[in-house]
């Protein structure tokens, strides 16, 4: 996981960044010490492990510094140039900028590029580059133009340069062959997408070019750093790495910086109305790891070096160092973003399992086949289209139920994709959100439906059945008993108080799925609670309740049986709720503390439905019940075993169990003899394999016929 | 009856089958398997049965058992390790160091420790010395000199019996398991450094005692010892503090034994569970590692009183006799045949002999000869039939050695008239007269000085001749006269050699020997001539059987690697037949088969069959029949009567294979018409062994 720590200011020094915000941030040839321009005419160098200046150095007034400084690495030196054309030179010792070493460039420059262990770069408006040695040498020589007028550039990365107008180009200039290739960006059908940021970074074979628009999506296109044909003009496509990272349209500037093979930190408003943050995303995961607000906002300007992050945050330089561990899957998925911020609504991100496996099974472990899958995507070039799942977003977001059934229906009719479940919950999500939004939107054949793709799970979807337990929307939370594989023993068990307490009129009225129960209380449909329990008692003899008794209750228990069987103690509706519970899976550790909660009225009539069921069970010689979906034995056993062991005491003390306890333990103790027999029979079964082994076998000698080939 | 088809004789073979008379029975029981030592350096694991014997499995050729040490009655096995490269050493119960030569298959010595009962042995790390643990409570450090050991000192005495021992892996401390604590020493100075306590306390009841049954000493430290309260605990022998225990079992843990790059160790349960532990990194790319449970195996049905960890896999034994190598998978690298689990039961070696002419089987016990008549039957019937018997099989002759040593081999004559046996200091001839009903043996007196200890012993066909394969490795021929013998000729070994020979085989016209040793190659002697014909060219996995075919004179030989040879004696060169096989190459399940052959016969009327038989199946092979490839099925059921000639004849290949008697000790022919098989179900063994440690199927 990638963590964010602490953030400190360096305040020591107030900044004279304007709205444009600062020129540069540049690591000097000592570690820990950092060069920083401001747009106007200073350049502070910092000293981040002790917070403060070392030196400070401005030109002249009337003088502006339009290419921030940065370090020569070879020689400790510090180069900055102002009026675009004024090179100077200088080092820490030096006081005054003026009386440095100057040199005046016949073209103005963009931006200096210095690295460590090579000599600084000329980058100059026009395009062309120069060594800085070569350059000293004689300032005053002609520089070539290389990109066309109308192109801008419009940031350049590592030793690749990049000029955009327009349509993209990624001009490349390896730094030993001095060959320039150029690369036309396609950005595909999004006309209006600007690009807003771009980030690079290098192995061996690419260049990985990360952008991120105004849509909020980051892109990654890979440019081959060998170019096969320089002189033509090539294109790239770009792949989609991660959707909705940040709001588009965002007032201030977003930014991206790739911080390893699998980080990439992104500045900007994660939604159109909350304010700037900074985060750190895992893209192999496709998850948001970690991230900060940033309350004053900031210049839409990112650095980073070592593991440090810098921004302006309001008027200060705010250094925020980082964290990044490979990461697990585990460790991916810990963290979404609502999770960061809950007051504002949710936008869930859902790691797409289907193309992430894709991916995986093509990669398996090595970068490099990705790689390939990802090269194989820039010879050809893909046309994406419109989603239709985000016009489905839209809709939920504004149109009226019934519209939005009819748009639903026919997504679903088209051909499913392969994040089609990931695309789900962003629509049961949407449908939620609105919800919260607008209590009277209520659209609840739309969820079923959803449900009924049997492709969503709780995580995916973690409100609707918070909704559906506040609408005591018994139906729907049925449905997602039954279709969900992952449901916490929390949300279960307050569905399991609903389904006790909810009041059979209401009951009555919905549309539950009987499925479970039809067969062996259809006939008891329409009887009511109170006779059933009437019925209860005559079938249990209430005079006996002496355990030296029970000998002899067992022998009128058939008759007794034949009366219970009729009486199921809940309505069927009820019981096909109650069995929807049954079905759902559970951690017995994490389910008891929640059962404690459970009324104790309702766990005595959960309790008799439960040893009702055994009684239907135990009827037939499979110890099974009728029906299509009935609760097996064992999950009536567990329950049982559950609910006493969560509320024993509760059921000692209330009156109307005893009768109940009663009858539970004398099933406990016909069951202890009934393996005590077992084991007895099983020796003895034992001794009669051996007989029949004994008969089977030849004996110690015998004579046969053996037909051979 | 023989009638019909050119190659698909319907023959009906008469099948004495099921002949259960061969019991490990008697007090000894079934031997269950004490100890066993695993060897990198050659790849062999050695053996210890609770009888007494120690057997040598060669795990590069096919996990055959190639060599055998018989057992002793007083010389129970507590402990048997590796030392000094290749030799072997066991200590027992009656307080001898016992150092055993492996090429002449003997005692090489024995020695006293004096301490009582031995329970524990190890060798330092370095081979050089031998450290013994015995009932006295006394730890004692012997030095291996290079024909020898020879004492050196005592360390401090404890004050009950030493279970265990485990040397660290440096050669300076040794952890020594007892009752109820384990001793950490130093080896310097032989005194006591650190006494760790165990918890008796088991599920909360305070047991008796707790028996320390196994430990191992890492070389970071730590301890780990296994007890009979069913914990696994490691400790920290520089403190002498228990860093961490796991309770595995309801019952004893009885065994433990670390692999040498200590990432995993393996520990053997009463219950006959065996629990593969792992040295694991508590998170992936962390460098914290931790010892984690990882998987049980059960093998068994009875206790596992040993194992070993061999670099790919996990060895175990126990009272339930059966012998289990389970493959690591994540060290095997092919999955191939040797990734599958091994289960050994069975000797590899024959211990059943038949003489044809009287039809008698003579079994082999540990301490005694069981001589039995088959039974005979007046009726026919068909194919599968079991037919009522008009006479029953005697038991004529319960023959008991005498001693405290166990039988190595024994032999029965073709005509029935001699019985010759030997155990590791005597050798015994017998001469049976059978008057009607009544037999009379005596026993040939006087044996001559060099016949002391025989590995192999033979009859020729006619009876007349006796074979005898010393220990000293030198064959010996007898002359058989009524009631006497006359030594004919002694067979040397080749100078230099002291290769004991194991396998024999004798043409049935009396002129070829053929003898194999644990490694050399196959040597054929002219009996006539009496000298050495040829040597057949070496084959580097070990012989498991060896039979001259009659008129041809062909020698045919089982390896363990589940190759069949036939060599011609006179022409001294592979048959035609043999080099089609080897060039072709045997189908691949009959290469997979993981039992060997440990019997070759043949039929007097038909040349072209051979019949063999390993512990699973026996397998007729019709060299006039093509060789089956590998896509062809090899395991063929008999082909459907309706089905035409021709279809039969081209499904039909040379191998015809059948499993109807398993687990298979013996199958000869009797006669033309009629083969005698000994099966040893294996119920019958566990049958004789103690009850296993019950657990209930129902409820609580």
């Amino acid at each position: 996981m990638a963590a964010l720590e602490e953030e400190f200011t360096l305040s020591s020094v107030v900044l004279g960044a304007g709205p444009d915000g600062l020129l540069g941030v540049e690591h000097s040839d000592k570690t820990d010490q950092f060069l920083v321009t401001d747009s106007g005419r200073t350049v502070i160098l910092y000293k981040l492990s002790d917070q403060k200046t070392l030196g400070s150095w401005s030109v002249k007034q009337g003088q502006i510094i339009t290419c921030p400084a940065v370090c020569n690495f070879q020689t400790g030196e510090y180069i900055v140039v102002h009026d675009n054309k004024v090179l100077r030179i200088w080092n820490s010792e030096d006081v005054n900028l003026d009386k440095v070493f100057k040199a005046t460039l016949s073209a103005e420059v963009y931006r200096i590029h210095s690295i460590q262990g090579t000599e600084p770069l000329v980058l100059f408006k026009e395009g062309a580059v120069r060594g800085l040695e070569a350059l000293l040498a004689e300032p005053q020589q002609k520089i070539e133009t290389v990109i066309s007028n109308e192109e801008v550039i419009k940031m350049y990365c590592m030793f690749l340069i990049i000029f955009f107008h327009g349509n993209y180009f990624a001009y490349v200039q390896t730094f030993h062959s001095r060959v320039l290739s150029k690369y036309t960006l396609l950005l595909g059908q999004e006309e209006k997408v600007v690009i807003q940021s771009f980030t690079a970074s290098v192995d061996r074979k690419f260049i990985s070019l990360m952008s991120l628009s105004s849509d909020g999506c980051i892109h990654e296109t890979l440019i081959p750093i060998r170019p096969t044909d320089p002189e033509k003009n090539q294109r790239v496509v770009r792949s989609l790495l991660l959707k909705a990272v940040v709001s588009g349209n965002a007032r201030n500037g977003v930014a991206l910086t790739v911080l390893d093979q699998d980080h990439v930190a992104v500045l900007g408003s994660p939604l159109p109305a909350s304010k700037e943050c900074i985060s750190i995303w895992n893209i192999k995961f496709q998850t948001l790891q970690i991230s900060k607000e940033l309350p004053q906002g900031t210049s839409g300007q990112l650095w980073y070096y070592g593991e440090n992050l810098f921004m302006l945050h309001g008027k200060f330089l705010t250094v925020i160092p980082y964290k990044c561990e490979v990461s697990s899957l585990a460790g991916a998925l810990g963290k979404l973003k609502h999770s960061q911020d809950p007051g504002t609504h949710v936008t869930p991100h859902f790691v797409n399992w289907e193309t992430s496996q894709g991916c995986g099974l093509g990669c398996q472990n090595s970068e490099q086949s990705r790689r390939i899958l990802r090269r194989r995507k820039v010879e050809v070039n893909l046309q994406p289209e419109v989603p239709p799942s985000k016009q489905l977003l839209l809709t939920i977001k504004k149109d009226s139920e019934k519209h939005i059934e009819v748009e639903l229906r026919k997504f679903l009719a088209m051909k499913q994709t392969p994040d089609f479940h990931a695309i789900i919950g962003d629509i049961v999500t949407g449908l939620l959100e609105r919800c919260k939004a607008e209590p009277s939107f209520c659209p609840r054949n739309c969820l079923i439906q959803l449900i009924q793709t049997h492709v969503l799970s709780y995580s995916l979807c973690p409100g609707l059945m918070e909704v559906a337990l506040q609408k005591t929307d018994v139906q729907l939370l049925q449905l997602c008993l039954q279709q969900f594989p992952d449901i916490p023993e929390s949300v279960t068990c307050a569905c399991l108080k609903l389904f006790l307490s909810i009041g059979d009129d209401c009951l009555q009225e919905t549309d539950v799925n009987m499925e479970s129960v039809s067969d062996y209380s259809g006939t008891a449909q329409d009887e009511k609670m109170e006779e059933q329990t009437k019925i209860l008692q005559n079938g249990f003899n209430p005079k006996e309740d002496n355990c030296s008794n029970c000998d002899q209750e067992l022998n009128e228990k058939p008759q007794d049986t034949t009366k219970e069987t009729i009486s199921c103690p809940v309505i069927p509706k009820r019981a096909a709720l109650l069995n929807a519970i049954l079905h759902s899976a559970y951690s017995e550790t994490f389910l008891l503390p929640h059962l404690k909660d459970i009324p104790a009225q309702h766990i005595t009539l959960f309790l008799q439905y439960l040893y009702f069921l055994y009684l239907k069970c135990s009827e037939n010689a499979t110890m099974t019940l009728p029906g299509i979906h009935p609760p097996t034995l064992n999950q009536i056993m567990d329950w049982i075993c559950l609910l006493l062991d969560a509320n024993f005491t509760v059921v000692v003390m209330i009156p109307e169990a005893k009768r109940l306890l009663i009858n539970l333990y004398k099933f406990v103790k016909s069951q202890i003899s009934v393996y005590s027999e077992l084991n007895k029979i099983e020796v003895s079964f034992r001794e009669l394999q051996k007989l029949n082994q004994e008969k089977n076998n030849r004996g110690l000698y015998s004579i046969e016929v053996l037909e051979l080939f | 009856r023989s009638t019909s088809g050119a190659e698909h004789e319907s023959a009906r073979a008469r099948v004495a089958g099921a002949e259960r008379g061969w019991r490990r029975g008697g007090k000894c029981g079934a031997a269950g398997i004490r100890c066993v030592a695993y060897n990198n350096q050659s790849n062999r694991l050695a053996v210890s049965r609770t009888d007494g014997t120690v057997e040598i499995y060669n795990l590069s050729a096919n996990y055959f058992q190639e060599k055998f040490f018989p057992g002793h009655e007083s010389r129970a096995t507590e402990a048997l390790c590796w030392a000094a490269g290749q030799r072997l050493f066991s200590a027992g119960l009656n307080g001898e160091i016992i150092e055993y030569d492996l090429q002449a298959l003997n005692v090489k010595y024995a020695m006293d420790a004096f301490g009582g009962p031995i329970w524990s042995m190890t060798a330092s790390p370095s081979g050089s010395q031998l450290l013994v643990g015995c009932e006295d409570g006394s730890v004692k450090l012997f030095q291996i000199t290079p024909d020898k050991i020879q004492f050196e000192r005592n360390f401090d005495r404890q004050k009950s019996r030493i279970l265990s021992l485990s040397w660290h892996p440096s050669g300076t401390h040794i952890a020594a398991g007892s009752i109820d604590y384990i001793s950490v020493f130093d080896v310097k100075s032989g005194s006591t450094i650190h006494k760790m306590i165990v918890d008796r306390q088991y599920m909360g009841v305070s047991k008796r005692k707790c028996i320390v049954w196994g430990v191992a000493f890492l070389s970071d430290g730590t301890v780990i010892s296994v007890d009979s309260a069913g914990k696994v605990q490691f400790w920290d022998s520089a403190t002498g503090t228990l860093v961490k225990s796991h309770l595995i079992a309801n019952a004893d843990v009885q065994s433990i034994a670390v692999a040498d790059q200590e990432d995993s160790f393996v520990v053997g349960t009463a219950e006959g569970t065996i629990f593969h532990f792992q040295l694991l990194p508590v998170t992936s790319n962390s460098n914290e590692k931790q010892w984690v449970r990882t998987k049980p195996f059960q093998h068994h049905t009875h206790d596992v009183r040993t194992v070993a960890h061999s670099p790919t896999a996990l060895i175990s034994g126990g009272t339930d006799t059966h012998l289990v190598i389970r493959p690591l998978m994540e060290k095997v690298e092919v999955k191939n045949y040797d990734a599958a689990l091994r289960k050994i039961t069975f000797p590899h070696r024959r211990l059943i002999s038949c003489s044809k002419k009287r039809q008698l089987l003579l079994f082999q016990f540990t301490h005694h000869l069981e001589l039995w008549r088959l039974g005979s039957t007046v009726a026919t019937g068909k194919n599968g039939d079991t037919l009522p018997l008009s006479k029953n099989a005697d038991h004529l002759l319960h023959l008991k050695t005498k001693g405290p040593e166990n039988i190595i081999c024994s032999s029965i004559s073709p005509c029935g008239n001699w019985i010759a046996y030997s155990t590791a200091s005597r050798f015994f001839l017998c001469r049976l007269n059978y008057e009607h009903d009544n037999i009379s043996l005596k026993r040939v007196s006087k044996m001559p000085a060099f016949l002391r200890s025989a590995l192999q012993i033979l009859f020729s066909e006619d009876s007349t001749k006796l074979f005898v394969a010393s220990n000293q490795g030198s064959l010996h021929i007898v002359q058989l006269l009524e009631g006497s013998f006359k030594h004919l000729h002694a067979f040397q070994p080749l100078s230099g050699t002291v290769e004991a020979m194991c396998l024999l085989a004798v043409s049935p016209d009396g002129s070829w020997l053929a003898a194999s040793g644990t490694s050399a190659g196959v040597r054929v002697y002219n009996v006539k001539q009496l000298k050495l014909h040829c040597t057949v060219p070496a084959y580097n996995f070990p012989v498991t059987a060896l039979a001259i075919a009659p008129d041809t004179n062909n020698l045919v030989i089982a390896h363990s690697d589940q190759q069949v040879f036939e060599y011609s004696i006179p022409d001294k060169q592979y048959t035609e037949w043999s080099r089609t096989v080897q060039k072709q190459g045997f189908h691949h399940l009959w290469l997979q088969r993981d039992t060997p052959i440990t019997h070759i016969s043949f039929h007097p009327k038909r040349p072209m069959h051979i019949l063999l038989h390993d512990a699973y199946m026996f397998c007729i092979i019709d060299k006039s029949l093509p060789l089956p490839s590998d896509k062809t099925l090899l395991y063929n059921p008999l082909p459907p009567m309706n089905e035409s000639d021709v279809v039969r004849r081209r499904t039909a290949h040379a191998f015809k294979i059948s499993k109807i008697y398993k687990p298979l000790l013996f199958l000869d022919l009797l006669d033309e018409r009629t083969l005698v098989a000994v099966e040893r179900p294996l119920d019958d063994i566990i049958a004789q062994l103690p009850p296993p440690i019950k657990k209930k199927k129902f409820g609580t």
